[in-house]
C-alpha cells in the first residue's frame, strides 16, 4: 500500500469537497477522512493501469430506453401524509429559512 | 407447537394449510422468540407487534372463509429498514430519518401484503446500506447469532441475523455490492440478489441506483424462490424494472444437476483467502459434480479492478441520491442562518461517518477535473467486467465462487479501516456491476463454528439456474439443519 500511496500526486481537498456536498465537518473529521480517503484513492488509481481506449461506458447493466406511459391523471401520495414528515409546516407548505432579503 | 418460530416459509405454509396452527399462533411464537433472544442479537429496529397480530387474525379469517388460498397467506416477514412500509418508520438506520413515517408501501412490500404476507417489523442495517458489517447503524450493533461478539455481515445484517436466529421466517434485504449475499453467508442462511431490474425499487431508499436490488433472505432456497416470484415483475412506478415474464421458479427445483455446466472463475480463488473458506467452497464444488454437473474452469480477468470501479460508481451515485436529505421536506433539521447553513448543519448532525466519507468520495469523483479520470473510467471498466461475465455465460449455466474471502469477523475488527472493509467485498460487487443474479447458500462452518457461504452466480434473468443449483446442493447436504445456540 505504501508504494502506491507515494505515487499519488493530486490529493483530495476534503474541506472543499465537503463544502460542495453541503456537509459541515469537524476538524477531527477532516483529518481522519483525509488519511482514509487518500488511502482509498490510492487503491482506486489502479484503474489507470487498464487500457480503456475505445471501451463504451456502462451506466446501467440492462439498458432500458424510452420508457413512456400514457399521460393520464391518477392518484398520488396523500398530501397530508407527506406533510406530516415535514420538519416545519405551515398552511400546507414546507417552511424554510429566508432565501432573499 | 413450541417451535413454530423455527419453521421455513414452506413448512409454516403447509401447517397453516392443514389447520395445524393459525397465523396468529405463528406471529405470537415469533414475538415470543424475539422477546427471548433479540436483547442479545439486536436484529430489530422497530417491531409492529399489534399490527402483525391484527394482520394475522385477518389472514386467519380469510383462510376460514374458504376459497383458493395463497401460499404466502399468514406468513410473517421482516423488512430491512430501507424499504417503505405504509404508516411505519423507515430510518435507513440513520439519525437523519429519525421520526420519519413512510407515507406508502414500497412495491415489493405491497406485493407481499396483497398476497397475505404479514409485515412483522423492520430490521437493522448499515446506515443507508453503506457497509459490510451493520456496525454503521446509528442505532445499534447487530450481533452474529452464531457468535455474539462477531458481526452479522452487512448491510442487510439485521435481516440475516433475524432469519438465522429464528426471529423471522424470512426477511427482505437489499444488495448494492453484496449486502444480501455476504450477511447471508456470515449468518448461515440463504440470500438471493436478483438480476438488476427483476424487482421494482419503488419505495426503496436509493443508495446507488444503477446497482441496488431488493431480494429475500430465507432459511431454504425453495423459500427464496417463493418470495422472488411474489415480488418480481414490471412496475410502472420504477422505469428500471424490466418487463420480462416471471417464471414459476419452483419448477426449476430438482434434486440433481444433470446437464448443467458450472464454471469456476480462477480469479475467485486467490491468495489471502481463509483456507477454511476455500476448502468448504471446493468441497461444495465437488458435491455439485457428484450431483451431475460438469465443472469447468473459466476466467474473469478484470476481477481485480472491481473494488475500485465499484467504490467510484457507488459513491458517485450515493452522493447524488443523498442530496435529498437536506432538512427541508422530511427527517432531521438543524436550523441555520440561511438554507446553505441549514443543509450543512443538518447533514453534519444527521449522517454517520461512513456515509459522510462516501458522500465526499462520490462528490470528488464527479467533480470538475476528476470526472473523466475516475467516474467515466470506472464506467468503462464496468463494461469490461460485464463482458467477462457475458463471455463466461456463453459456455456456463452458472458460476461457483466463495461469497467472501473470510467468515464473519469480530465486532470492531475492521471498523476503523474502511479500505480493508471494502476489499472484503471483492467476490460480490462484480454481480452488481454486471447486473447479473447471485445466490448465497450455506456450505459449511469454520473450526470456530462460523458459517461459510457458497456463491452461485447466474446470467441476467436466469434466476432459475442459480436456484436449481442452490436447491440441489442444499438438499444433498445438511448445513441448513444446524442452528445457532441462543438462550431463549
Amino acid at each position: 500500500m505504501s508504494a502506491t500511496y507515494a505515487q499519488s500526486t493530486d490529493k483530495i481537498d476534503v474541506r472543499y469537497v465537503a463544502h460542495l456536498a453541503r456537509l459541515n465537518l469537524t476538524e477531527e473529521e477532516v483529518v481522519l477522512f483525509q488519511s482514509q480517503l487518500d488511502q482509498i484513492l490510492a487503491h482506486v488509481k489502479e484503474l489507470t493501469a487498464l487500457d480503456v481506449e475505445g471501451v463504451e461506458p456502462t451506466a446501467h447493466a440492462w439498458p432500458v430506453q424510452n420508457v413512456f406511459r400514457a399521460d393520464e391523471p391518477r392518484a398520488c401520495v396523500d398530501r397530508e401524509k407527506v406533510l406530516k414528515n415535514a420538519p416545519l409546516e405551515r398552511n400546507g407548505q414546507f417552511v424554510v429559512p429566508k432565501i432573499i432579503e | 407447537m413450541s417451535d413454530l418460530h423455527s419453521l421455513s416459509l414452506h413448512q409454516a405454509s403447509s401447517l397453516l394449510a392443514g389447520r395445524q396452527c393459525s397465523s396468529e399462533e405463528l406471529v405470537q411464537a415469533l414475538l415470543k422468540r424475539i422477546a427471548a433472544v433479540d436483547a442479545s442479537v439486536q436484529a430489530y429496529v422497530s417491531l409492529d407487534a399489534e399490527s402483525a397480530l391484527a394482520q394475522a387474525r385477518e389472514a386467519d379469517r380469510r383462510r376460514a372463509s374458504g376459497g383458493s388460498v395463497d401460499p404466502l397467506l399468514g406468513l410473517p416477514i421482516a423488512v430491512k429498514d430501507v424499504l417503505n412500509v405504509d404508516g411505519q418508520p423507515c430510518t435507513c438506520a440513520s439519525r437523519i430519518l429519525e421520526g420519519y413515517i413512510s407515507p406508502y408501501d414500497a412495491t415489493c412490500v405491497a406485493r407481499l401484503r396483497s398476497r397475505g404476507a404479514i409485515l412483522l417489523g423492520r430490521v437493522n442495517m448499515d446506515e443507508f446500506a453503506m457497509g459490510s458489517s451493520t456496525e454503521n447503524s446509528a442505532f445499534k450493533v447487530t450481533r452474529n447469532p452464531w457468535k455474539l461478539d462477531h458481526v452479522p455481515g452487512g448491510s442487510s445484517g439485521g435481516s440475516a441475523a433475524a432469519v438465522a436466529a429464528d426471529e423471522a421466517l424470512a426477511a427482505l434485504g437489499t444488495d448494492t455490492g453484496g449486502s444480501i449475499r455476504q450477511p447471508a453467508a456470515f449468518c448461515g442462511c440463504v440470500g438471493l440478489k436478483p438480476t438488476y431490474g427483476r424487482i421494482s425499487r419503488y419505495g426503496l431508499t436509493a443508495f446507488a441506483s444503477s446497482l441496488d436490488q431488493v431480494g429475500p433472505l430465507t432459511k431454504t432456497v425453495q423459500d427464496a424462490s417463493l418470495l422472488l416470484r411474489a415480488m418480481s415483475g414490471h412496475d410502472p412506478m420504477d422505469s428500471s424494472s424490466v418487463d420480462v415474464p416471471v417464471p414459476d421458479y419452483s419448477l426449476a427445483l430438482r434434486p440433481d444437476l444433470k446437464g448443467m455446466k458450472l464454471g469456476l472463475p480462477k480469479e475467485y480463488f486467490v491468495e489471502g483467502m481463509d483456507p477454511q473458506v476455500e476448502s468448504a467452497v471446493r468441497a461444495a464444488v465437488e458435491q455439485c459434480r457428484a450431483l451431475g454437473a460438469e465443472i469447468v474452469e473459466v476466467s474473469l480477468p478484470h476481477t481485480r479492478y472491481a473494488i475500485a470501479a465499484y467504490y467510484v460508481i457507488a459513491t458517485a451515485e450515493a452522493s447524488a441520491n443523498l442530496a435529498r436529505f437536506d432538512g427541508v421536506r422530511y427527517g432531521k433539521r438543524v436550523e441555520g442562518e440561511d438554507p446553505i447553513d441549514m443543509y450543512g448543519k443538518t447533514r453534519a448532525a444527521g449522517f454517520g461517518r461512513e456515509v459522510k466519507r462516501r458522500i465526499i468520495l462520490g462528490t470528488y469523483v464527479l467533480s470538475s477535473g476528476y470526472y473523466d479520470a475516475y467516474y467515466l473510467r470506472a464506467q468503462k471498466v464496468r463494461t469490461l467486467i460485464r463482458n467477462d461475465f457475458l463471455k463466461a455465460f456463453e459456455t456456463c449455466d452458472a458460476l461457483l465462487t466463495p461469497v467472501a474471502p473470510t467468515a464473519a469477523y469480530r465486532i470492531g475488527e475492521k471498523k476503523d479501516d474502511p479500505l480493508q472493509m471494502y476489499l472484503g467485498d471483492i467476490f460480490t460487487v462484480t454481480a452488481n456491476l454486471a447486473g447479473i443474479c447471485g445466490l448465497s447458500a450455506p456450505c459449511g462452518f469454520t473450526g470456530g463454528g462460523l458459517p461459510i457461504g457458497l456463491q452461485i452466480l447466474g446470467p441476467g434473468f436466469k434466476e432459475e439456474n442459480i436456484l436449481r443449483v442452490g436447491h440441489a446442493y442444499e438438499q444433498a447436504t445438511e448445513w441448513r439443519l444446524k442452528k445457532p445456540e441462543l438462550k431463549g
